[in-house]
């Protein structure tokens, strides 16, 4: 029966249901940004063929309204990052891999496991019924800085609150798992050093979930009381809206807020981050058949970048009113954390000299990740360094920069995974190739001509978050233009998705046509036979061992005889 | 299926799965409490006009929850030794006490809540009472959650007393370990809300 | 390099050191992605699999990618310590004295700018959330003898050029952000918190106060004005705004 996969605690069929769910709501999230980028080219024109389904409320006559653009926005953050993105990374492929790859029987805690999904599910459905709420979603940015949050009329940043809460302790018990399951259930002979880098990514981002979180949930629960019992935590003294001085006991810090949500929100970027730069190293060895090329160099920075991400929060607050201590110690250590994503960024690009590389759709996706994730972390400089924060801070710059990393950079690296994977999780389907090569090249280009003009327009001083795409000012006139070609390519990037969707399911349905290992690869999701006999005696990625009679060598494969053929 | 190290330890690792499990989640709590901390003391060196906490809180309410709480980790720690000694009804007694005893610590904390809402001092009051209860709102919650636990391993958990013993009184362990962390909260929350 | 990154026109005095960071930062970035876009472009035609059918177990050797990495961290170290920290410290720590400088306040709200001029007194009158009003943005308490003489206007900032302001910024709601693009200024103004901002203008002209931080459905027209003036067209203004008062 179908519906036992919903209680399934089996991690293969936890991990797709993740991976089902997040790319729902990728889709989402997705389309609430066509609606953005819509309104962003055309102001104030109605939306055309779905307009008319927005709601009277939020769009009459089709033409969306400011509040609801507000609400796409925050929704379309929030969405994208929690309920897209890292589900689909740490979910999806972390519950499917994890297991296989260090060659465990399952999770450590199967029905925590499940739970996990299953306030993931509660959390997103909070969050999409927000929408139908009176006064609809939140609209104070995925951010939610107070007092804007705290103030906010009806019940969506309310109902946020709690969806995040949910979220949240859904990423808590998935954590702890993760890394139990990594120390404890490797299987023998998987040393530390052994582990696939998927692995340490996974096992480094569980621990940023696990710390940076709850920064967040305090955060969300003292936003609550403030919006329900009536506190003040946010709220100084002696504000006035709307011309009328505010019933409030105050002596508040709105500040508070900042601090508490960048202590989770810089960790989270790396959340954002490293499951993909782990999915990327996994399909670059494997279509280079070579080994990564400063594996353990690799793993370190992982660690560096992991510690440091807690310690560089207030660079998002540059401009808040901060002297130059702070500022020079916050701007030090974001420099210094640039250093590790140098490095791993390099040796992946180092790991292809010398390789014999294949040009297979997931590879496609893992060398674009290359530059695009260098072009999101370049831009990323000016943003660190206080001084060229001034103009650039909360400009389209900004919306730019970390699109690269989230867009172009992870969204492509989980393509990466899926087209490498599909056959592993499907038992031996593929997808189809030119329909994947197509989704390839016109994502690249679509993505590129959304994003790119962004710094043009950042430089030039438009805002982000602005109703009318910064139409009233005359400084933006000269780079408005540009938001009518990055909106079309925002359409483009859609309908080249529909060749993803159509790919998906006809694969899904298709014929098996390859066996247990097709893209000849050495970790041990890809071997067959019990996980109890599993043993294993070498490095993840022994591709081309000199003086090997097959270009690979698995994990499992024993020193064993060298002498004469092994087939 | 079966998952290896659930009650036996690892060789390299020496542990078993759930207490690895137990201390990743006591440590993602103390930065929960930890950020709740950090976010008192911000309110209240950069508030103009603090209230003298012992003169709003009751501290004698509160020493005696302490006691309270401190006895019930005490009895805690006795059942988990009965339970590992194989005595089945040592354990249901310290077990059963523990749970008394955290019962009678949420009817002191309803006590006190009570007595504040009746003189009008409500979280909207200024931002100390605001913290107050939100805090120990928190706490209380975290005390509920381990006796449900408790009272599950006093009496339908334990019928894994006759079937795995072992995996029982790890299970009681981490039971334990789970409620001494809620009562070490407490320890640092007494002074800070009431005494400073 | 300036013209080409199409930065607003710069006008402060310190603007060019702002700029220059900006483009010196934009070189390292240009440098490291061309190089790394050589490397990759060469490295993906050189070992496709058509033309190089066995891979190099060992791949790269040598250490200079390591010297690289170090050559970045150098440059970042650079860019932080000799430009970064002291034309920020400038911005927060050298404040000029008030007595030579204009200063003035500003007050965001939901969505608007007000903006508080202390008057010929140079001190600023009594303001207070019982006396706001929709006449009162403010809350100015005109009975205040320093506050009788105050000039206040809405979403229109006039400034002489040549010559330190101080601007004093504050917000009565939400958490706005005033920034001044052509003054290289943007500072955060936070409800309960002070935000001094200094900066000297280095050129007459008329342009736009941008809210640079989401703070409600109107955010996208939370725009002001600002003008900077010779100093005898500003002493003219505030000449005439002056004799508005005195004759209501
Ligand atoms: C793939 C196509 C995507 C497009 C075309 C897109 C486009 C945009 C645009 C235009 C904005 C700015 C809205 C505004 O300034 O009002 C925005 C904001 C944002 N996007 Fe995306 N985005 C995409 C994917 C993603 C992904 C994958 C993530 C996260 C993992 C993401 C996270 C965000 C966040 C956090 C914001 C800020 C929301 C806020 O203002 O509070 N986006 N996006
Ligand atoms: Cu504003
Ligand atoms: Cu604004």
């Amino acid at each position: 029966m179908f519906l036992k996969h919903f209680y399934s605690t089996d991690h293969k069929i936890i991990g797709l249901l993740y991976g089902f769910t997040s790319l729902f709501f990728l889709l989402v999230g997705f389309s609430l940004v066509v609606l953005i980028r819509w309104q962003l080219a055309y102001p104030g024109e109605p939306v055309p063929y779905v307009g008319g389904l927005l709601g009277a409320a939020n769009a009459p006559g089709g033409v969306i309204l400011p509040e609801f653009y507000n609400q796409l926005g925050a929704m379309h953050g929030t969405i994208m990052v929690f309920l897209g993105v890292v589900p689909l990374a740490v979910g999806a492929f972390g519950n499917y891999l994890i297991p296989l790859q260090i060659g465990a029987p399952d999770m450590a805690f199967p029905r925590l496991n499940l739970a996990s999904y299953w306030f993931y599910f509660v959390g997103g459905a909070i969050m999409l019924g927000s929408f139908l709420v009176p006064g609809g979603a939140a609209n104070n940015g995925w951010t939610s800085y107070p007092p804007l949050s705290d103030l906010a009329p009806g019940n969506g940043q309310t109902w946020w609150l709690a969806g995040m809460l949910c979220l949240i302790f859904s990423s808590l018990l998935g954590a702890l798992n993760f890394i139990t399951t990594i120390v404890q259930l490797r299987a023998p002979g998987m040393t530390w050093f052994r582990l696939p880098f998927f692995v340490w990514a996974q096992f480094v981002t569980a621990f940023l979930l696990l710390l940076a979180f709850p920064a967040l949930q305090a955060a969300a629960l003292l936003q609550g009381m403030d919006r329900l019992a009536g506190t003040s935590f946010f709220l100084p003294s002696g504000l006035a809206v709307s011309g009328q001085p505010l019933d409030v006991a105050g002596g508040g810090n709105a500040l508070l807020w900042q601090h508490l949500f960048w202590f989770l929100g810089h960790p989270e970027v790396y959340v954002l981050i490293l499951p993909g730069m782990g999915i990327v190293a996994e399909v670059i060895t494997n279509n280079t058949r070579k080994p990564l090329w400063g594996y353990r160099l690799m793993v370190y920075s992982l660690f560096v970048l992991g510690f440091l991400s807690f310690v560089v929060w207030a660079h998002h607050m540059f401009l808040t009113g901060m002297g130059t201590v702070i500022s020079a110690f916050f701007q030090a250590t974001t420099m210094i954390i640039s250093i590790p994503s140098v490095v791993i960024l390099s040796s992946l690009i180092l790991s292809l000299y010398g390789g014999s590389i294949r040009f297979t759709t997931p590879m496609l996706f893992a060398l674009a990740f290359l530059p695009m994730f260098g072009i999101g972390g370049l831009t990323g400089l000016p943003l660190g360094l206080a001084t060229t924060d001034i103009p650039l801070h909360d400009t389209n710059y900004v919306v730019g920069h970390f699109h690269y990393l989230v867009a172009p950079g992870t969204i492509f690296a989980l393509f990466a995974g899926i087209y490498h994977w599909f056959p592993r999780m499907t038992g031996g389907r593929m997808m189809n190739d030119t329909l994947g090569r197509i989704h390839f090249v016109g994502s690249l280009i679509c993505m590129n001509v959304i994003f790119l003009p962004m710094f043009v327009q950042g430089l030039a001083g438009v805002n982000r978050r602005l109703w009318d795409g910064g139409a009233v000012y005359a400084h933006a006139q000269e780079v408005l233009s540009l938001n009518i070609p990055m909106s079309m390519a925002a359409f483009g990037l859609a309908f080249f998705q529909l060749f993803f969707i159509v790919n998906l399911f006809l694969s899904l349905r298709g014929p098996r046509t390859v066996t247990d290992n097709p893209w000849g690869a050495t970790t041990l999701e890809w071997q067959t036979g019990p996980v109890a006999a599993l043993r294993v005696y070498r490095d993840p990625y022994e591709y081309s061992v000199p003086g090997e009679p097959t270009d690979f060598l698995p994990q499992n494969v024993g020193p064993a005889p060298r002498s004469g053929p092994a087939e | 299926m079966h998952i290896p190290y659930t009650t036996d330890v690892r060789p390299d690792t020496g542990l078993t799965n759930p207490k690895l499990g137990i201390w990743l989640f006591l440590a993602s709590e103390v930065m929960l409490f930890g950020s709740l901390f950090s976010a008192y003391a911000l309110l209240r060196s950069g508030s103009t006009s603090w209230p003298d906490q012992s003169a709003v809180l009751s501290v004698p309410f509160a020493t005696l929850n302490t006691v309270i709480l401190i006895s019930s980790s005490i009895t805690m720690v006795l059942a988990w030794v009965a339970a590992k000694a194989g005595e089945l009804r040592r354990f249901r007694l310290f077990m059963g006490l523990t749970l008394v005893l955290g019962a009678a610590f949420m009817v002191v904390k309803a006590i006190e809540y009570n007595d504040k809402f009746s003189h009008g001092l409500l979280p909207s009051t200024d931002n100390f009472l605001g913290l107050y209860f939100t805090m120990t709102g928190v706490h209380a919650i975290h005390v509920l959650v381990g006796m449900v636990v408790n009272a599950y391993l006093l009496w339908p958990g334990s019928a894994m007393f006759r079937s795995d013993s072992v995996r029982f009184t790890n299970r009681v362990e981490i039971a334990g370990i789970y409620w001494h962390f809620v009562d070490v909260v407490w320890i640092f929350l007494f002074p800070v809300l009431y005494l400073l | 390099m300036m013209e080409w990154l199409g930065l607003p026109p710069a006008a402060s005095a310190h603007a060019a050191g702002v700029d220059q960071t900006m483009v010196l930062v934009h070189a390292l970035m240009a440098v490291l992605f061309v190089g790394w876009t050589i490397f990759f472009t060469y490295v993906l035609i050189r070992f496709r699999r058509t033309a190089h059918r066995d891979a190099s177990y060992h791949g790269l050797r040598g250490r200079w990618s390591t010297v690289i990495e170090g050559a970045v961290l150098v440059a970042e170290v650079a860019l932080l310590v000799f430009f970064s920290v002291p034309l920020w410290s400038a911005r927060v720590d050298a404040f000029p004295p008030e007595a030579q400088s204009t200063v003035v306040r500003v007050v965001a709200e939901q969505f608007a700018w007000n903006v508080h001029y202390p008057g010929a007194d140079g001190r600023f009158g009594r303001t207070s959330l019982e006396l706001l009003g929709p006449s009162n943005p403010l809350g100015l308490d005109r009975t205040d003898p320093a506050g009788r003489d105050d000039i206040t206007t809405i979403n229109q900032l006039n400034l002489p050029v040549n010559r330190p302001v101080i601007v004093h910024l504050s917000s009565k709601d939400m958490v706005h952000s005033f920034a001044l693009p052509q003054m290289r200024v943007k500072q955060d103004a936070i409800p309960g918190i002070a935000q001094p901002v200094w900066f000297t203008p280095t050129a007459t002209g008329r342009w736009e106060i941008a809210c640079s931080q989401l703070c409600g459905l109107g955010h996208y027209r939370m725009r002001g004005f600002y003008t900077i003036q010779s100093p005898t067209e500003y002493e003219a203004w505030l000449a005439s705004e002056a004799a508005l008062i005195a004759t209501p």
